[in-house]
């Protein structure tokens, strides 16, 4: 056994990581759903999913044995092959752009084989991602096309242009950031972030580049079909758009798609332009405290759930919710007692951290922004976007020319 | 190198199965979903021979920006099945004698070409560096002037747009 691992260690600790990232790619996706709804539902005054499980929390449970056991009708007329495509295309090229992001700095270690923190280390990490980007349009054109109905038609047509319009914002928006990095390698743009570690987050590619970040930002959420972009699926003038004929569990392998390439996004976000695992604070012995952030951190959280659990309605949650704050609080135990775990920890502590922060503002623009007219769309797309980032192309180079790069 | 081999084949056979079915198909979507299957196979095999970049543009010029074009535009004439016809005479007379020829050249190409090189050397032309080099430093003439041409050819469709939207 032991013979057999040594001489196929890569492909088997390459298969492992895929299983474990699919795992908590697909969890986090479905608990993306409750919390995107628990938000709305707060921006509204209202209380969102509060009756299945305690706070609503086996909510994605229920609604994934939904997906799986609902009828699923094919409509006459529809091209099978492409319609059975479709859904396919979507959901694994959204999966497979998770590959490429690199989720923290330091090798783990399995079974005596040192592996990259994320499955694939590329040297031109960027493009991959745009190249999986440029083929996600087919996902829904296709779908669109192959309904044999007029709204997903339309549906289809309004994505297509419109992730066709905004994928030139998207690609040039990030150039200012490669010309910093000298790279298309995801480690080395964090690295560069990173030369000037007394700095802390002022060393970030957020304040040289606060142009291309708002381009690249608004492009994204315009790429990943969401609100105020979300025009293909408009539900007061194409009912749901492309994925209109679209039921059971084919619907839900479009709705995963989504989920994905919004934590992809956000991942890019934290990577290009705010630092990705690097901490915010500076280096230095004064800021050694600041280590302890994530014990705190997980322990107050667990803290919270416990009280909140001793008062909850239902029996199941006053065993459940303090259960979970337990757990937490082991963890900041286990965090404050092992400084070899600690300093393992801050790199994807920080990651995640600022994860959610972008998954939180994707959810936050949904609940207070109305959808853009078509015209406002392309006119955003095509003379605000466009010029932006061509005009911070030339400025970051005139700069690294001018006064080298760093 | 087996495995190198393996996946060379089953790309080079993607490749080939896209382009028949390309002509096959009777729909045009079908076909240009055939035209895609056959520029990814490509950039896997760029891929292959370590032109980790051309792969990369590849798939985004090709099998994104362009193709979705081809789809677009297929799905906003919503063409349909395409009607079969009679062979032309000329390319029943012409065609099978051209495609010996050319099968005829291509095999003795291969022939008396010398021992296959594999994989492309980092810092090369294939590599992200070795190609800016060559096309900034080397080649910035032709490079500008190809530039230049597409941006005659951009302005030329918006103006021939315009014309049609005044008359």
């Amino acid at each position: 056994m032991s013979a057999f691992f040594a001489q196929h260690a890569f492909w088997i600790v390459t298969i492992l990581k895929i299983i474990v990232l699919l795992f908590v790619i697909l969890t986090l996706d479905a608990y993306l759903t409750w919390f995107e709804r628990k938000v709305v539902a707060h921006i509204q005054s209202r209380w969102g999913p509060y009756r299945v499980g305690p706070h609503g929390l086996l909510q994605p449970l229920a609604d994934g044995l939904k997906f799986l056991f609902k009828e699923d009708p094919t409509p006459a007329g529809v091209d099978k092959f492409v319609y059975y495509l479709a859904p396919f295309l979507a959901l694994s090229l959204a999966l497979t752009s998770l590959a490429v992001i690199p989720f923290g700095p330091d090798p783990i270690r399995i079974f005596g084989y040192e592996t990259n923190f994320g499955v694939a280390d590329l040297n031109i990490g960027l493009l991959i991602l745009y190249a999986i980007t440029a083929l996600g349009v087919y996902g829904v054109a296709l779908a669109g096309w192959s309904s044999n109905s007029k709204y997903p038609l339309l549906g289809g047509l309004r994505s297509s242009a419109q992730m066709m319009s905004y994928e030139l914002a998207l690609t040039l928006s990030v150039v200012g950031v490669l010309l910093m990095a000298n790279s298309f390698n995801l480690r080395d743009i964090i690295a560069a972030q990173g030369r000037h570690p007394n700095l802390g987050l002022l060393g970030w590619n957020i304040f040289p580049q606060i142009l291309g970040f708002f381009c690249f930002f608004v492009a994204a959420v315009a790429e990943t079909n969401r609100a105020p972009f979300d025009l293909p699926e408009a539900e007061s003038e194409l009912v749901a758009g492309f994925h209109t004929e679209y039921a059971s569990f084919k619907f839900a392998m479009f709705f995963i798609a989504e989920y994905t390439s919004m934590v992809t996004v956000s991942c890019l976000c934290t990577i290009l332009f705010f630092g990705g695992w690097l901490s915010p604070f500076p280096s230095g012995p004064i800021w050694g405290w600041t280590h302890f952030l994530p014990t705190v951190f997980l322990g107050a959280l667990g803290l919270y759930l416990i009280w909140d659990g001793f008062h909850y309605e239902t029996v199941f949650g006053r065993i459940v919710l303090p259960g979970i704050g337990t757990v937490f609080c082991a963890l900041a135990a286990l965090l404050a007692l092992s400084p070899a775990v600690n300093a393992f920890i801050q790199g994807p502590f920080w990651f995640f951290s600022k994860v959610l922060v972008f998954l939180f503002v994707y959810v936050w623009v949904r609940g207070t922004l109305p959808r853009f007219r078509y015209d406002q769309l392309m006119t955003i797309g095509w003379k605000l976007l466009l010029p932006v980032s061509i005009g911070n192309v030339l400025l970051t180079s005139f700069a690294i020319l001018k006064w080298g790069a760093s | 190198m087996t495995a190198q081999l393996i996946i060379f084949f089953v790309l080079a056979g993607l490749a080939v199965i896209g382009a028949v079915s390309l002509i096959f198909q009777r729909h045009p979507i079908h076909s240009a979903l055939s035209l895609i299957v056959v520029m990814v196979a490509l950039a896997g095999l760029y891929l292959l021979l370590g032109a980790e970049f051309v792969a990369a543009v590849q798939i985004i010029v090709y099998g994104g920006a362009i193709m979705v074009l081809f789809v677009l535009v297929i799905m906003l004439l919503n063409a349909g099945v395409e009607e079969r016809t009679n062979f032309s005479k000329l390319a029943a007379t012409a065609g099978i004698p051209l495609a010996v020829a050319l099968t005829a050249f291509l095999a003795a190409t291969i022939a008396k070409s010398g021992p296959v090189t594999t994989g492309v050397r980092p810092g090369s032309v294939a590599s992200t560096q070795g190609l800016a080099t060559m096309l900034f430093r080397e080649f910035v003439y032709p490079f500008e002037l190809t530039s230049f041409l597409i941006l005659v050819a951009i302005l030329g469709a918006l103006v021939l747009a315009q014309r049609e939207k005044g008359s």
